[in-house]
């Protein structure tokens, strides 16, 4: 039931964006949070569009699949738009029904910030359908290494982030096989009135929540049993490399970043 | 109630790069009041097969016909709950579905979500708890607190309580000791004979296929390898074998016993009398000579 979900999950391929550094993955997601919010027009949401969809296709990604394992986040982007386009209450009046009316700038709003919202998103998605999560983790580890002179724990953090991406997976499998025990016991999760699914969620994330303490505990006993003793002197199995493919895409970001400074009004 | 798959193929995430082939071109008959055993290796696809019978998979290609209702391909499906009521299916390591606080609530779950009143829900839990084999006082403690084996007993427990007319039962007895094997065992048997439970049972083990079941399935890499009656199954052990499948002990000894004596008795034997029986026939004639 819940197969069709992407969030978290690496799709092996090879690929443009797949071969390349995590680092530099990072640092291009990073830089694209940033980069986002300089974008207030329509031209320049339109290069970012372009961009991304760009990016879309060197991942080699079914574009199928990609938007159907969007679709239960395009709800969310969704709900934004009108939000944003009923509560907005500026510039000319563009439809009017006497006690309800829609502003111009409600309009303009909600296609900017759900479109932001969007593209997130979908970068975000890219970057862990392209890289293992133990890519990501190493990534970061590295590239926040630097702060572990400031006391500041690079290695658990990393370690955290690595845990929690793993277990994503497992945990929609588990949701998935408790969803279908219930279901067998009369529950209905796909129709039925909200209140009643509402109330089915009860007997899924009990189960949900005990398993998974279970299975946290477990992994540490088991970390511990194999001499995990936290991140001093610890050395890495893989290395990374950095190509000129990652300067250049890099380099891409920065030529989008100043075309988006140059046409933002 | 006879359940039926014809041609069923089912993939998972159909559709996505996870694409996965589980079974194609599956056909088992199961008719009402019937005992069958499906036996493979493991990832055969067993598993796919059972979801199919109660309707939380449906097929991406062919038809499974449920009592007087069909679940076709591609067709939108509603109401399935009626159908969920009538098979009721035990999972592997069905432990894991316990949520309530105390064991009774957990048992009534089922019961009540299929509209059965407050005290005649009660009134099952009592009885199904004492056809697990355990003692009326549990059903005041939390599910949490129990041993494994007595949660399973509960959750087994909490099927029973809907009163299916067909039990499906995913190696309900995986990881349990070998006395609370045989008692889960005997007691879907019971069942079976005393309320013509059909039943449909996916194990690891012969021997229980061989003692319980009118037929037995056998699933090889997603599809139907052989089905048919103990007898015919086991009649031709090389196949099984060859599939690298075990047989039950009995056979096993009677192939020792064929190799070492240099000769082939004119039937195989499911039972230890028979084969004895076989044997001291043999055995007589053979010092006459
Ligand atoms: N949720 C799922 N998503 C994707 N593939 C799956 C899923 N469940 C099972 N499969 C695949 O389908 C095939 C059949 O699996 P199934 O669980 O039916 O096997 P099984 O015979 O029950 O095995 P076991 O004896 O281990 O329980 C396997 O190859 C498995 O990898
Ligand atoms: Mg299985």
């Amino acid at each position: 039931m819940m197969e069709k979900m992407i969030i978290g999950r690496y799709v092996p391929a090879d690929s443009l964006l797949h071969r390349m550094d995590p680092r530099s993955k990072l640092i291009l997601v990073f830089l694209f949070v940033g980069v986002i919010f300089l974008a207030n027009n329509f031209w320049t949401y339109g290069i970012l569009l372009i961009y991304t969809l760009l990016m879309a296709g060197f991942s080699k990604i079914p574009p199928r699949f990609l938007i159907g394992g969007l679709k239960p986040v395009l709800w969310l982007v969704i709900f934004t738009f009108f939000l944003h386009l009923f509560l907005t209450r500026e510039g000319a009046v563009i439809f009017d029904l006497g006690w309800f009316k829609i502003y111009e700038e409600g309009l303009r709003q909600g296609i900017f910030i759900s479109m932001r919202f969007f593209l997130l998103i979908l970068i975000t998605s890219l970057l862990t359908l392209t890289t293992t999560p133990i890519e990501i983790t190493d990534g970061l580890e590295r590239l926040l290494g630097p702060l572990k002179k400031l006391k500041f724990p690079v290695h658990e953090l990393a370690l955290m982030m690595s845990i929690a991406l793993r277990f994503i997976p497992t945990l929609m499998q588990e949701t998935d096989k408790i969803m279908k025990a219930q279901t067998a016991r009369g529950v209905e999760y796909t129709s039925g009135p909200i209140k009643e699914r509402l109330k089915a969620v009860v007997p899924l994330l009990i189960p949900l929540f005990i398993s998974s303490f279970k299975r946290a505990e477990e992994l540490a006993v088991a970390m511990e049993a194999r001499g995990y003793k936290g991140g001093e002197g610890r050395t890495k199995y893989r290395q990374l490399s950095w190509s000129t493919v990652d300067t250049l895409m890099i380099l891409l970001l920065l030529a989008v970043t100043v075309l988006l400074i140059v046409f933002r009004g | 109630m006879d359940i039926s798959l014809k041609n069923v193929e089912y993939r998972y995430s159909a559709d996505t790069p996870f694409e996965r082939l589980a079974i194609q071109d599956v056909n088992i008959d199961i008719s009402s009041g019937s005992y069958t055993a499906i036996i493979g290796h493991t990832g055969s696809g067993k598993s796919t097969v059972l979801q199919h019978l109660n309707a939380l998979l449906k097929p991406t290609k062919g038809t499974v016909f449920i009592g007087n209702r069909e679940i076709k391909a591609g067709r939108k499906e509603k109401n399935l709950k009626g159908i969920r009521e009538k098979v009721g299916i035990v999972f592997q390591f069905p432990e894991h579905q316990l949520f309530e606080e105390t064991v009774e609530k957990d048992i009534c779950f089922g019961p009540l979500n299929f509209g059965v009143s407050e005290t005649e829900a009660k009134k099952r839990a009592n009885e199904a708890i004492k056809q697990v084999g355990l003692s009326e006082e549990i059903l005041e403690k939390s599910p949490f607190d129990l041993s494994g084996g007595q949660m399973r007993r509960v959750a087994i427990a909490g099927v029973l309580a809907m009163e299916p007319e067909c039990i499906v039962l995913d190696e309900p007895t995986a990881g349990l000791d070998p006395r609370g094997r045989k008692e889960i065992m005997d007691l879907f048997y019971k069942l079976h004979q005393e309320r013509d439970l059909a039943t449909v049972l996916v194990t690891h083990s012969m021997e229980d296929a061989a003692r319980y079941a009118d037929e037995i399935v056998i699933m090889h890499k997603g599809t139907v390898l052989q089905k048919g009656t103990p007898n015919e199954i086991f009649s031709d052990p090389e196949r099984l074998l060859a599939h690298g499948l075990d047989v039950p002990d009995v056979v096993r000894f009677q192939l020792r016993i064929e190799k070492t004596f240099q000769t082939k008795f004119d039937r195989i034997c499911l039972k230890e009398d028979e084969l004895i029986n076989m044997l001291a026939a043999f055995l007589k004639r053979r010092g006459a000579q």
